[in-house]
């Protein structure tokens, strides 16, 4: 039988789609092989792909050197305490954004993105030179406020283009039935827009936890999350890949377990609410 | 008590004047209904008698009390969506309660109301559903429910027919006029559809640009429109206008006669046509004439109008039917009318 066009070109769009996941995925899959390698044969020259010495010798070894569910734990509450903070700040905003517009409203929106087109470096001085006035420096609080303020551009921006989404009428009935603003956001509003909601906490968890320049630059050891663990182990005594490829598994897997099972919620959070 | 005064009201929306300053006394208890074309400023009137918009200028009094800048919730008044608006995560029951729990009514009397609204609006079968569930009549009814429950002083609807299909949108009419004098509750009516009008009002707000050309009843418009405008847009199908030559000591420059005036003769009548196409309603024929000089007419004649396509005609009407208006449309008094 003949192949049909339209058959062809799917074999050769899947074809595609597994060429370019693999080359995406290719050094994740290497760090963890390479987390089960010994030093030795991590920086081989002639490396193997599956063929050497399977050991969990340096899982063994980083769990022993550093205190890792201190800082799964540093990671978890700076992660999800930023995005709830930052829904909490950003529903409001977003309210006002999307149904009390002004002539402004769209220039205030493009400049708080813009906040996030500048290198962050440009502020480094003045955020640690306050941090270390407020006695902020390597404490969660600190990362918390910064994380919340990092994302909070997202975050407004997202949870606007879904409440653009709730018809107007909707929110003006319930201030006919006698709800105040807040009434109005409460009962109404977080209902509609919860799957946007969840999609936006979601997405800024995951942005927070993977977040590693400030929280390398603004911790040390007490409120260090899971990025500054990972490297901890590329600097003081030289490079350990191995161990280095342990340690950045073990902080990639949460994370991962989190995106596998709110794949559904995060596509939708991602295409901006363009899939109904 | 539901008495709304509007004085001088006004609304810009940046540069554009949408409301010219409006004067209105809607009486405690009247039904009465804003008509005009699209776009004409209705709905922003009445968003701004709800609260709902920012009025730019003037005041809006209920029942003798300044309300211009009171919120929505505080203004005793309840709205009918066009889009029936409807809160699609609560079921019908909810929905109808939702006003009342926001009152702090105590459980026992919002079951109570809700079962009271239920009967009235025939809702009973579907308390439990979700207002997606339901059929456009039903959303309304459900919408309208939500509405009597709170005992409004006034009732705000905004186009709740269009998106209703012709048969339910007759019913749903009867309805609301069967409820507004079981109610005796002030009720503010916008369309765009002067048919609506004209079957449900107490009173017609005639809207054109901002302004209101007319407020009158639905007879006064018909008999008595002060102007061209209000004369065209009342009574279907549309008043027939025809251009007139300037005669000295007459401002006359244009004359109309509606169709249902409008009569075949046998003698040379005022106008000679040849008939065009015929529209048969079996109660009645609607006859477009072609009249040359003038351009086409509108004649309402009875269901057996014996007359065909091309036959030719001369036609007349009444003298104290043929309405005058000067060049700037104003209605002037009736005078005789001999042809051009
Ligand atoms: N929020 C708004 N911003 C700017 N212009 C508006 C707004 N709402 C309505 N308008 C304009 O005001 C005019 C009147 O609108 P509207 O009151 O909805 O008319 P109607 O209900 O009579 O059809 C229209 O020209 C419309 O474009
Ligand atoms: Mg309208």
């Amino acid at each position: 039988m003949a192949m049909n066009n339209s058959n062809k070109s799917k074999i050769i769009y899947t074809a595609l789609a597994w060429g370019i996941s693999g080359m995406i995925f290719f050094p994740i899959l290497w760090t963890l092989l390479t987390s089960f390698k010994t030093e030795a044969e991590a920086i081989s020259a002639n490396p193997s792909l599956f063929m050497f010495d399977w050991t969990l010798e340096n899982y063994s070894d980083v769990l022993a050197r550093s205190p890792y569910f201190n800082h799964f734990w540093n990671s978890v509450v700076i992660s999800i305490g930023s995005s709830l903070l930052g829904l909490v700040i950003a529903i409001p905003a977003a309210w006002s954004m999307a149904f009390v517009q002004t002539k402004r409203t769209k220039h205030l929106l493009m400049w708080m993105l813009s906040t996030k087109m500048l290198p962050p470096v440009g502020v480094l001085i003045p955020i640690y030179l306050m941090f270390r006035d407020f006695s902020l420096l390597d404490t969660k609080l600190g990362l918390v406020i910064v994380m919340t303020l990092v994302n909070l551009p997202i975050m407004v921006w997202m949870l606007y283009t879904y409440f653009r989404e709730i018809p107007h009428e909707i929110l003006e009935a319930s201030r006919m039935d006698g709800c105040s603003i807040a009434e109005e956001i409460f009962h109404v509003l977080l209902p509609l827009a919860l799957p946007g909601i969840a999609s936006t906490l979601l997405l800024n968890v995951i942005l927070a936890w993977n977040e590693a320049f400030w929280t390398l630059i603004l911790t040390a050891a007490n409120a260090a999350p899971l990025t500054a663990f990972i490297a901890s182990y590329s600097s003081p005594e030289g490079l350990f890949y191995a161990k280095l490829s342990a340690a950045s598994v073990m902080a990639i897997v949460p994370i991962l377990i989190l995106g596998w099972f709110s794949q559904k919620q995060l596509v939708r959070g991602l295409s901006f609410g363009a899939v109904k | 008590m539901g008495s709304i005064t509007l004085k001088q009201v006004t609304k810009t929306f940046g540069d554009v004047n949408v409301i010219k300053p409006i004067d209105l006394q809607i009486h405690d208890g009247e039904f009465i209904v804003f008509v005009g074309p699209s776009g004409c400023g209705k709905s922003t009137l009445l968003r701004m008698i709800a609260g709902l918009e920012d009025t730019t200028s003037g005041n809006i009094d209920i029942d003798g009390q300044d309300a211009t800048n009171t919120p929505p919730a505080k203004r005793g008044l309840a709205m009918v969506f066009q889009s029936y608006a409807l809160y699609p995560h609560m079921s019908v029951r909810n929905n109808i309660a939702f006003p009342l729990k926001r009152a702090k009514m105590p459980p026992a009397e919002i079951e109570a109301k809700i079962a009271s609204a239920a009967k009235i609006l025939n809702l009973g079968d579907y308390l439990d559903r979700k207002p997606g569930q339901l059929s456009g009549g039903q959303r309304q009814r459900v919408a309208i429910g939500r509405a009597i429950v709170r005992q409004p002083s006034a009732f705000l609807f905004d186009e709740p027919l269009s998106n209703l299909d012709a048969s339910l949108r007759v019913n749903m009419r009867l309805e609301i006029s069967e409820l507004h004098k079981t109610l005796d509750t002030t009720m503010i009516y916008v369309t765009h559809d002067q048919v609506e009008a004209m079957t449900m009002a107490d009173r017609i707000a005639v809207f054109n640009a901002g302004v209101i050309e007319q407020v009158g009843t639905p007879l006064e418009l018909y008999q008595t429109p002060i102007n061209r405008f209000v004369a065209g847009f009342i009574g279907s199908p549309k008043m027939n206008f025809i251009e007139v030559e300037a005669v000295d000591g007459d401002p006359t420059s244009c004359v109309g006669v509606r169709p249902e005036h409008l009569k075949v003769t046998q003698d040379k009548g005022l106008w000679t046509g040849k008939v065009g196409v015929i529209e048969h309603l079996g109660s009645e024929t609607f006859l477009h004439i072609h009249v040359d000089g003038v351009g086409p007419l509108t004649l309402k004649a009875d269901g057996d109008c014996p007359l065909k396509y091309g036959d030719d005609v001369n036609l007349t009407a009444p003298q104290n039917k043929i309405m005058h208006f000067d060049a700037a449309g104003k209605t002037l008094p009736a005078t005789p009318f001999s042809g051009n």
